[in-house]
């Protein structure tokens, strides 16, 4: 388990007036104080970690939120910034004397502007609602995290969050326009705005993907995209994992960009079968989804270029879709791969690094290897044209004992995919989850580095301290 | 040739004697932004090659001096090409050599393909670099998909050197497209240029460039030669009501829009970019009546050439309204004088100050390039 630092006395010594703060600032609904109600804020997408909060603030406007921060800095009050909770790295896991400022009634579309191609939304407006706001017209947000129906852009922001077209349309950082920022200390500062590139520091690069670390955001401009023609997928499943890991190399290395390339191995596919019954070849040891876009003629040009590719890989089969329909069959699977694992093990763990795409053969043998030496399942499942990889470790969580191994098995994967090149994570972020792997990939050097930059933004270490950077040699947070 | 530790030790060395450091690569941009306050100029021009290029993985690094031709011509062999299609200096700023790709990430200059791909600082993917203390730092890595700490790849894009050495960068890269096409568009004032404009990029067409140039708005497509044959059908049909449409096949029409050229800025004129909504052109154009103006990004990024005047400057800035504007070339007089890009809200010029501790501790790295006095 992942050590949280010791509550501060003298906070949970005050806590009726640290309520009683709050709640001047605060309409008598926006503030949650009884266990009963804080319940649901007491973890997020890593449930194995729960820890129920001092207070729960929940905002409706920027002003309330600044009015919270800056109370909270004041009083030397820690504070866990919320979206929608479901982080799967521990990212949004409260402290006992931290104040949980969740976000989820800033739920307002603001402008939606078509000929600049901007939408502005307020940070608790889920990630799907943006592309409904603007899909009559044709539009659509591009980031698209399976968890999308959930998430809130605030957190996608926060985690720089991707999804399975990203390798066409870029992650959440490629996305954004501009935030509205606030402080600890409870300044509010516009970032960016409805243009590109804004000359300067580049603030919004830093604090896209900072995982609530420098300071909340409450409002996001983004990128709104005219949506393509029509989108159609294909299905290639191979005999081995090495040669489907080589047709990959092959399509991209003929210039084609899919808009996704996703890739499962034999249990990941078994279990979505099960689950979906979207007809994939279950003598398949891997097998590729890929996506193109564009009108029908589009479409089939460019799935038959893929196809020939493949065709040179001796696939067990293929199946190009012929209609939105079929496509949304070979999708059907894959949409559910989280919830299909979960129905054969009762808990998983979903890693989330990623490896140079030429390493896949030899990371997904040591990954079996390690799946034998600590006697739990994992499958895998992820998006192959950038290489992050998502291995779900299957164990049960009443077993303190399997817990324990899969949290080491996980571990070792990572190292894994540091030493052959990679990195820790891909898009769940560090969290608490991988805190401590953070020397894996960083000299001393470095991680002091980042954490001075923290210290530039927050001085006494209020924001969602105990993530991200070990706590050792931390000067503010080391008990 | 240099080393990175030659380098680091020669900064560690200056940050003792707290001696003020000019950091460039080849210096083509010397005359961009404020000049800087500093006696010793320390370069990166040895530091040269490219160190890793991986075609299926989209990926290559470069050591910070390396000359922009060098990474496209080994690029091209692959048929892949830098996708943020970064501007030659030498059209604007002179000089006989070509950028570098340190000195292109830190200026963060990207050309017209930008509208739809993206900035230069949305493909780097990781850095190697010194800080102002000398001590080497990495962040990011050489893997498409990273959000493993703070991503200071962006925060160093585009800090022009003032928060760290750039020695070594890996980036994305894409396919280049097998065809091109651009489509142009007779239009009677910028406002109905920004229209079709938008309405190219409105489209499903997936337009990669949007320019205007003397009543034609410009658009271009890049892909498979049969979807651009498809596309400019169809595109043609979308724009029909802004105006007569002719098709070009100029790719150094392109090349010019990128480079600034196509502005014609005279050689005693001052340059800027301004960035804003596209739909602030028109009024950015009628407010900048004496100026040269060259519209790219859909209309979003005005080229300016005008007098190297403090009265012309203030114009700009005017005219930038709630963009951002850069003053990208002028005598060192002016650009001596006058804020160069937009300042800072108070509370967010506070955090800047303090994250420049951070990185340059004794504040020796181009010292006054991007404010005064910082
Ligand atoms: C089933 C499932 C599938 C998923 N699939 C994907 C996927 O495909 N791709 C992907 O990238 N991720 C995925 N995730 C992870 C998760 O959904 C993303 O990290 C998401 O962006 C989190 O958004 P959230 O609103 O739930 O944020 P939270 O979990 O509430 O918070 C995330 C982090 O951001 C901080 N934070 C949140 N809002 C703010 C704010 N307004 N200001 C400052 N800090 C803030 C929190 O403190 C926390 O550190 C998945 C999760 C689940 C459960």
């Amino acid at each position: 388990m992942i050590r949280l630092p010791a509550p501060k006395p003298d906070v949970m010594a005050r806590r009726p007036e640290i309520i009683a703060g709050l709640a001047r600032l605060l309409p008598a609904d926006a503030l949650i104080t009884e266990d009963a109600r804080m319940k649901p804020y007491e973890t997020d997408g890593l449930p194995a970690y729960r820890q129920m909060p001092l207070a729960v603030a929940l905002p409706r406007t920027t002003e309330e939120v600044a009015a919270v921060l800056r109370f909270c800095h004041d009083n030397g009050v820690r504070v866990i910034p919320r979206g929608a909770g479901t982080s799967l790295s521990g990212g949004a896991l409260p402290l006992a004397d931290a104040v949980v400022i969740g976000l989820m009634r800033m739920n307002r579309i603001l402008d939606v502007n078509y000929d600049d191609r901007f939408a502005v939304v307020q940070a608790g407006v889920t990630n799907i609602g943006i592309t409904k706001a603007v899909e009559a017209d044709g539009f659509f947000y591009a980031p698209d995290p399976s968890s999308q129906l959930a998430c809130m852009i605030g957190g996608n922001v926060m985690m720089n969050s991707g999804g399975a077209h990203c390798l066409k349309y870029g992650v959440t950082a490629n996305n954004l326009l501009g935030v509205k920022f606030v402080t600890i200390e409870g300044d509010i500062i516009d970032i960016g705005g409805t243009h590109v590139d804004a000359a300067g520091y580049d603030w919004l690069g830093i604090i896209t993907g900072s995982e609530g670390q420098l300071g909340m955001v409450t409002e996001v401009t983004v990128r709104i995209l005219r949506g393509p023609e029509g989108a159609r997928a294909m299905l290639a499943a191979f005999d081995s994992i090495p040669v489907a890991g080589a047709a990959v190399d092959a399509i991209i290395g003929s210039g084609i960009i899919p808009v996704a390339l996703e890739f499962m191995d034999r249990p990941c596919i078994h279990a979505c079968e099960a689950f979906a019954h979207a007809g994939y070849p279950l003598d398949a040891e891997a097998m590729l989804i890929i996506e193109v876009e564009g009108s029908e003629a589009e479409q089939d040009a460019l799935l038959a270029r893929i196809r020939d590719i493949c065709a040179r890989f001796n696939p067990i089969s293929m199946k190009l879709a012929e209609s939105a329909e079929q496509s949304l069959a070979i999708w059907k699977g894959r949409k559910g791969a989280f919830g299909a694992v979960g129905r054969i093990s009762p808990d998983y763990l979903c890693m989330d690094g990623t490896i140079p795409t030429g390493e896949l053969a030899h990371v997904l043998g040591r990954i079996t290897e390690l799946s034998q030496q600590y006697g739990l399942g994992v499958a895998n499942v992820f998006h192959a044209g950038d290489g992050n990889l998502h291995p779900l470790i299957m164990f049960d969580a009443n077993d303190p004992n399997s817990f324990a191994r899969a949290e080491q098995f996980g571990a070792d994967i990572l190292r894994l995919c540091v030493e052959v090149g990679g990195c820790l994570t891909g898009e769940h972020g560090v969290g608490i989850e991988k805190r401590d792997l953070m020397t894996v990939q960083f000299t001393p050097g470095e991680l002091r580095l980042q954490r001075n930059i923290k210290s530039a933004f927050d001085p006494a270490w209020l924001l969602n301290p105990a993530k991200v950077f070990p706590l050792e040699d931390n000067p503010v947070l080391a008990a | 040739m240099i080393t990175e530790a030659a380098l680091a030790a020669d900064i560690a060395r200056a940050h003792a004697a707290r001696e003020p450091l000019l950091v460039e690569g080849h210096g083509t941009k010397r005359a961009m932004l404020r000049p800087v306050q500093a006696a010793r100029t320390l370069s990166t021009r040895g530091l040269s090659g490219i160190t890793l290029y991986k075609p299926a993985e989209l990926v290559i690094s470069a050591r910070a001096g390396t000359p922009i031709p060098e990474i496209e011509a080994a690029l091209a062999e692959k048929g892949q090409h830098i996708i943020a299609e970064p501007p030659d200096p030498r059209a604007i700023f002179g000089g006989d050599q070509p950028a570098t790709i340190g000195g292109i990430v830190a200026t963060n200059l990207s050309g017209p393909r930008r509208i739809a791909w993206g900035a230069m600082r949305d493909h780097v993917l990781g850095i190697r670099a010194i800080k102002g203390d000398g001590e080497i730092f990495r962040s990011g890595g050489r893997v498409l998909k990273n959000v493993t700490g703070l991503d200071l790849c962006k925060l160093l894009s585009g800090s022009h050197g003032t928060l760290g050495v750039l020695t070594e960068i890996t980036f994305k890269v894409l396919p280049a497209p097998e065809a091109s096409t651009t489509l142009a568009v007779t239009v009677p004032d910028i406002a109905a240029g920004v229209r079709a404009l938008s309405a190219a990029l409105g489209s499903p067409f997936g337009v990669s460039g949007a320019a205007i140039i003397n009543n034609r708005a410009l658009i271009r497509l890049e892909d498979f030669s049969e979807s651009v044959r498809y596309r400019a059908a169809k595109l043609r049909d979308t724009l029909a009501p802004h105006g007569d449409i002719t098709q070009l096949d100029d790719p150094g029409l392109w090349r010019d829009i990128r480079d600034g050229t196509a502005l014609a800025a005279a050689p005693d004129d001052a340059v800027w970019r301004i960035s804003a909504a596209p739909s602030a052109a028109p009024a950015i154009a009628a407010a900048l009546p004496n100026a040269k103006l060259l519209f790219d990004w859909g209309g979003g990024l005005v080229w300016v050439a005008g007098a190297a005047t403090s009265a012309m400057h203030q114009a700009v800035i005017a005219a930038a309204g709630a963009g951002t504007y850069t003053l990208f070339r002028a005598p060192d007089a002016l650009r001596g004088a006058v804020p160069v890009i937009p300042p800072e809200a108070a509370p967010l010029a506070a955090i800047g100050a303090r994250v420049k501790t951070v990185l340059d501790p004794a504040g020796i790295l181009n010292p006054g390039r991007m404010r005064a006095g910082a």
